[in-house]
């Protein structure tokens, strides 16, 4: 037996890799049944042509993340709307895995595009909190962020990011780590930390907007969509 | 040309399109996909007042279209950057024969860009031979994510590609338009990498390259390379309507692009008929940077002069008015030395 609560709270933790947020959040959780063990899922996606490879990594992590609960039968996953969603639904049912999925077209693995987005998803995520501590401390220049350690943020939804995304790369979080580190925990010269803000920034910046036109689009493609999203909660612009 | 505040604005519409996606001309389930979503599109961003019904969205024709951008959207000159979408559309998504025909009637406003697909190969090089004495090709748009039989998209560094794009050199097509964007079929082939447009800018120096979309979803990768290529420019297709649903986000868009490229390398678009131009320029020359934005600079009359419209004019030779240019910029020793 498994619960309707349990379903959802496992599915809060399937992310969309590109806007780094829950896909119950966003929204894209059309419909969720269960009856006794087995659990039925539609997923639906702001347009038809949204990226394939991210559309199946969600509808298998949702797959897998249901699966996982114990007590869990038959775990059902549609993907609808999409322009492969015959190819999805057909690979998920099977379990064919990506590349048994996509055939040809999927030369690298998910892993390799998981670590590509968690790696950004980290690098906006230390820009917000050192943007924020810049505008609450106008003393503060640019060059002074390389010594900030995690122990000077403030506590909150952005510093508490920061460490979830640093934990998931495997980077330290202790008080005494420094922020402004690169993809592997290290640090940048003092003199290359504006350029490294900077370039931070842009990252944030394409999160945020991919988030703010994934969102709209879900809602005008689906109007219902709209009382299932929840505000962002721990971006700041 | 548009005035406000007693300042006059030459306007360059550097990306628009004469479509038709009707259900006649639909090849397929992918064709009322594609135009459903370019309808999304307009119905997300666009002020209440600016959205069109759907039946009006498939298809403009010429008439609507040179009402629509010259006669109430104070354009002075639209250039067209057609998408062929064969595997989607009977006729192609941009029609060519038309979409010519106005420009040729039109040549003060108008100007015809053309686009090629080298998965053609040999046949395709020969028609772009043609095509550019034909059209008199200046420009041309290039949908690297286009079907072509099994293959869902190119690069712009594949060998075929290189020869088309040496060709388009010698035949004197300097201005290449790449959608890299949203929608569309990013696989691990991944379309909307802009890594390729990095190499070709870096190999072809005397070509210009415009990434539509200015590289979103991916804006980093594009600063990245646009700050290291002079020769890479950003067209605002699909960011600026954020203007009105996001004004922030726009803010932030327009900030960085400044910041990485400079004003002289952005260039104004519509995307008609994703959005007619009106709103657009009347908003973007009201726009300012929010003050709490301390990270950038106001936007000044002069860059909003530029990105309108005279950064893009330069590119395609197109004549200025006199007093709608901007004070030449003398180099500060000749200034000294007068």
């Amino acid at each position: 037996m498994i619960t309707e609560a349990q379903a959802r709270s496992a599915l809060d933790a399937v992310i969309d890799p590109e806007l780094d947020e829950p896909i119950t959040d966003l929204g894209f959780v059309r419909s969720l049944e269960v009856s006794g063990a087995s659990v039925t899922v539609h997923l639906r996606l702001p347009t038809s042509f949204c990226s394939p490879n991210f559309a199946y990594l969600m509808a298998s992590d949702a797959k897998d993340a249901l699966s996982a609960l114990p007590g869990a039968g038959e775990v059902a996953v549609f993907l609808d709307d999409h322009h492969d969603s015959d190819l999805i639904n057909r690979g998920l049912a099977a379990d064919a895995g990506y590349r048994g999925t996509f055939g040809d077209e999927a030369e690298d693995s998910l892993a390799d595009l998981r670590a590509i987005f968690r790696r950004k998803a980290h690098t906006a995520a230390m820009e917000r909190v050192l943007t924020a501590l810049l505008r609450a401390n106008r003393e503060l220049r640019e060059e002074d962020l390389h010594d900030v350690v995690l122990g000077d943020l403030p506590p909150g939804a952005a510093t508490a990011a920061l460490l979830r995304r640093r934990e998931a790369l495997g980077l330290d979080t202790a008080p005494s780590a420094f922020v402004l580190v690169d993809d592997d925990g290290n640090r940048y010269p003092r003199s290359e930390v504006p350029l490294r803000l900077r370039f931070a920034r842009s990252i944030r910046i394409s999160i945020d907007g991919n988030s703010h036109f994934c969102r709209g689009l879900l809602r005008t493609r689906y109007p219902e969509s709209a009382a299932d999203q929840s505000p962002v909660k721990e971006k700041v612009s | 040309m548009y005035t406000k505040d007693g300042e006059s604005y030459f306007i360059v519409d550097a990306h628009i399109a004469l479509w038709d996606a009707r259900p006649e001309n639909q090849r397929n389930i992918h064709g009322k996909q594609f135009i459903d979503c370019f309808y999304d599109y307009h119905r997300n961003l666009s002020p209440e007042s600016e959205v069109w019904p759907y039946e009006d969205y498939l298809y403009q024709g010429g008439a609507r279209l040179m009402k629509d951008l010259f006669e109430d959207g104070y354009v002075d000159h639209a250039i067209f950057q057609p998408a062929h979408l064969g595997a989607f559309y009977h006729n192609g998504f941009g029609q060519t024969e038309e979409a010519f025909a106005l420009a040729r009637a039109n040549p003060d406003k108008l100007t015809y860009n053309h686009c090629w697909d080298p998965r053609l190969e040999q046949a395709g090089l020969d028609q772009l031979r043609r095509d550019a004495e034909r059209f008199g090709l200046k420009g041309a748009k290039l949908y690297t994510a286009e079907w072509h039989g099994d293959s869902r998209g190119y690069k712009l560094d594949d060998p075929w590609s290189y020869r088309y794009l040496e060709a388009a050199q010698e035949l004197g097509i300097r201005n290449i338009h790449i959608h890299k964007g949203p929608t569309i079929r990013p696989l691990d082939r991944d379309a909307f990498d802009v890594a390729d447009v990095d190499k070709v800018a870096t190999d072809f120096p005397e070509m210009n390259f415009v990434v539509e979309h200015c590289g979103l979803p991916r804006l980093e990768d594009f600063c990245w390379i646009a700050t290291q290529e002079p020769n890479v420019h950003a067209g605002l297709a699909v960011a600026i309507p954020f203007i009105h649903t996001r004004p922030r986000y726009f803010a932030q868009i327009i900030g960085e692009l400044l910041y990485w490229l400079d004003e002289n390398r952005i260039q104004f678009s519509s995307d008609y008929a994703l959005w007619t131009p009106r709103w657009l320029i009347e908003r973007f020359v009201d726009f300012q940077i929010p003050e709490d934005m301390t990270e950038y600079a106001p936007l000044t009359t002069a860059q909003k002069k530029k990105i309108l419209g005279l950064n893009t004019a330069a590119m395609y030779d197109i004549e200025v008015p006199a007093e709608l240019r901007l004070p030449r910029e003398e180099p500060q020793a000749a200034a000294v030395a007068r």
